[in-house]
């Protein structure tokens, strides 16, 4: 599904990812793990085709297209989809309108007739209850005044209305309480199928015990320094990142 | 930042859409204002000798008034004797009945969406069409007529309803009030003209379209509404005119009056050509709105839509004078390229516990400059008087200006007034938040200025509500690159 090969970029002249090589496949979960600062927000953002960043090498592939030629509106209605570490407000705006606007976009982009508003607010209760989102967050502005746990919260409601192939959640479990991280795992394992793919940002093995994940990565310095299985999650949960950075640096030496 | 620079080229270049000039002959007198002028407007209307005296004192004040000096922005040079002051589409008699107007009027009028047919009139929507100086089709009148509610252009008031007019007239704007109001009382060519009898709920909202079409011509029309005890109406203007290089004066004139217990709704979507790109042409909008709240528990409303003009300058204010009587004030002003908007409000609160709400939403692009300017005035008899003010501005790039001066009088401490303002910028965020949810760009910037603006949209009546958010999607068509 998504094939990304030594990948580097920059913003602002300096340089974030530093070769990145990565292959997620259709029904695949990924976690992406690592340090502050180390650059997953950054992968992140590039593959959702935030502005700032200018890839200065390397490719991405997604569904057999060029992932990196696409303006982000045309990656999301591809089926990218990320739930933003830190999700914006937009004043005035009623979430359930601006749901209704993407989904149509998307669908239009797929030759698909535009959802009208009694199927659309059947999805949407629908999938409220999939993920157990609360219904009067459904009509407020888009994320105005919500809380940090709401607001990925309803990231993930997003996510379960425009069904998207692939799915990046940055840090979404960081500011859940635990039956809300409970609660939101259960709706992405929901989701799961195995046409879709999840590439999980994360600092905490938490999640990954309510989302097993098929690989695990360690993202430092701009650059996947080590992948493994569930289990390496756990060892770093235990032991830090020292080890596994030290142990790259013999490596590379 | 470059998307930001690309958003403005944009701005800048979508184009007006209601450009077109209709050619139909017109009678228009020569350039210049002198009394033989105010005379010759005022027989040609065919009007009583009262008025054409109220006329004369207005044009004495205006020939020696000074131009205002305290807006925030330089009065363009305005040669007042470079205007044609009469204009009216040569028709040969009166017409009686829709079909009998020229169908050349009637397509324009059909181009700028205005609701004249018969399906539009089932749609509940009496016009009042206003083209050059005379109102060349009333409709529902009839109906109207039933419940005693008058609705007609300002010269037929004059004829059918002298008592009414004289009574009312100057009264909330007096002949001497600025100098553009001055400049209207002499010249005033038409207008249109309400009363709604006691305790009677105006079932429809009344509408009128204004639109200036011949050249060189200014636009001076004048609007009086009276809302006698206990009734309700809900009036809706609408404004465009055609492309030129000429700059065009439009110095109107508004008067609202409302008895005890009775309720004005006045909604504006202002679209007046506003210039192109380099600030060359567009309408100068030099406009006096004022609304009494005579009696007691009344209630005016004031909201506008402003998005055109090259200038637009006024100040739809209440009075209220009627104990627990309540003026609010609604406002969206769209700036762009070189466009200057001063606008705002003046609460004049004199009664006992009345109250007043302002929310202003200014959005600025381009090069250009959009000020709130706002009073608040609390008399030493208005115990209890309440105010909440709300200025937003939201700017869209970095060479636009966006200025709010409030000033707040205050002579009785019972008063309570409240002014909160705030000042954004569409964040990049914003709209990569949007894109990355399948919304392009240009549809993201719609939405969130959608949603600013969504306070003021929601006073106006449903299907204007629409309409105005598609002239302001249109206002920033292209918006983004
Ligand atoms: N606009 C920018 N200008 C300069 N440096 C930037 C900019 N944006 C991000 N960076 C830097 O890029 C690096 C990677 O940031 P990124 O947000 O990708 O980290 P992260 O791995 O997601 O960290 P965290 O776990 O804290 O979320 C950081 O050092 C950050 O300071
Ligand atoms: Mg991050």
């Amino acid at each position: 599904m998504l094939t990304i090969k030594d990948l580097h970029a920059q913003v602002d002249g300096k340089e974030i990812l530093k070769g990145i090589n990565l292959q997620v496949n259709a029904g695949e979960v990924h976690a992406i793990m690592g340090p502050n600062g180390s650059g997953k927000s950054s992968l992140a953002s590039v593959l959702a085709g935030r502005e700032n960043y200018e890839v200065t090498n390397g490719e991405v592939v997604f569904e057999g297209k060029d992932l990196l030629e696409m303006a982000p509106e045309i990656r999301a209605r591809e089926g990218v989809f990320l739930a933003f570490q830190y999700p914006i407000e937009i004043p005035g705006v009623s979430n359930i309108n601006f749901l209704r606007t993407a989904l149509n976009e998307i669908r239009t982009y797929k030759n698909l007739p535009p959802l009208d508003a009694r199927s659309f607010m059947k999805l949407s209760k629908e999938r409220q209850d999939l993920v157990e989102f609360d219904a009067k967050l459904v009509n407020r502005s888009l994320n105005e005044g919500f809380s940090g746990g709401e607001k990925k919260r309803n990231e993930i409601f997003q996510l379960a209305m425009l069904e998207p192939k692939l799915s990046i959640l940055d840090e979404t479990d960081s500011g859940l309480d635990i039956d809300a991280l409970r609660i939101v795992a259960n709706g992405v394992n929901k989701l799961r199928s195995k046409d879709n793919a999840f590439v999980m940002i994360t600092h905490y093995q938490r999640l990954l015990d309510y989302i097993v994940p098929d690989f695990v990565h360690v993202l430092y310095n701009g650059r996947i320094i080590k992948s493994g299985t569930k289990e390496l999650a756990l060892e770093l949960e235990e032991k830090g990142y020292d080890w596994v950075k030290e142990a790259y640096y013999e490596e590379t030496v | 930042m470059e998307k930001e620079n690309q958003l403005l080229e944009d701005i800048t270049n979508a184009e007006y859409e209601f450009g077109f000039v209709t050619d139909i002959p017109m009678d228009i007198i020569p350039a210049g204002l002198n009394e033989d002028t105010v005379r010759f407007i005022s027989k040609k209307k065919n009007e009583p000798e009262w008025l054409l005296e109220w006329r004369l004192k207005g044009y004495k004040i205006f020939k020696d008034a000074p131009m205002p000096s305290w807006q925030n922005f330089d009065l363009p040079p305005m040669n007042f004797q470079s205007v044609s002051y009469y204009a009216e589409p040569k028709v040969k008699k009166k017409l009686n009945s829709l079909d009998e107007v020229d169908p050349e009027l009637l397509e324009t009028f059909a181009k700028l969406g205005i609701p004249l047919n018969e399906q539009k009139h089932l749609a509940g929507v009496a016009v009042d069409a206003v083209f050059d100086s005379v109102s060349i089709a009333t409709t529902y009148k009839t109906k109207l007529k039933e419940l005693g509610i008058i609705f007609c252009s300002f010269g037929e008031a004059v004829q059918e309803h002298p008592d009414l007019v004289k009574k009312y007239l100057g009264t909330v704007v007096p002949h001497s009030d600025n100098i553009f109001a001055s400049l209207n009382t002499a010249v005033f060519s038409d207008g249109s003209f309400v009363y709604i009898p006691k305790g009677v709920r105006c079932p429809m909202e009344l509408s009128t379209y204004f639109r200036i079409n011949a050249e060189n011509t200014g636009q001076f029309e004048r609007t009086l509404i009276i809302a006698d005890e206990g009734s309700y109406v809900s009036y809706l203007e609408g404004c465009t005119a055609p492309k030129r290089d000429e700059n065009q004066l439009h110095a109107a004139v508004v008067e609202l009056i409302a008895m005890e217990g009775a309720e004005i709704k006045y909604s504006t979507v202002q679209n007046w050509y506003p210039g192109d790109k380099d600030g060359i042409g567009g309408i100068y909008n030099f406009v006096t709105k004022r609304g009494i709240c005579k009696g007691k528990n009344s209630r005016i409303s004031w909201t506008q839509v402003e998005t055109g003009s090259s200038i637009t300058w006024k100040y739809p204010s209440v009075i209220l004078q009627g104990d627990n009587s309540e003026g609010e004030f609604y406002s969206v002003a769209v700036t762009k390229n070189a466009q200057i908007a001063d606008t705002g409000t003046k609460m004049m609160h004199l009664g006992k516990n009345t109250r007043s709400r302002i929310i202003s939403k200014g959005i600025s692009a381009g090069k250009s400059q959009n000020s709130y300017r706002g009073l608040v005035f609390v008399g030493p008899k208005a115990d209890n008087a309440r105010n909440f003010t709300q200025c937003d501005s939201l700017l869209l790039g970095s060479n636009c200006g966006a200025h709010t001066f409030p000033y707040i009088e205050v002579k009785n401490d019972t008063a309570m007034v409240e002014h909160e303002a705030t000042a954004s910028k569409i964040g990049e965020d914003q709209v990569f938040y949007l894109n990355q949810r399948g919304i392009d760009s240009e549809n993201a910037v719609a939405l969130i200025v959608n949603g600013y603006v969504k306070e003021v949209l929601n006073q106006l009546p449903m299907e204007f509500a629409v309409e105005a958010q598609k002239l302001l999607s249109l206002t920033l068509e292209g918006s983004v690159g």
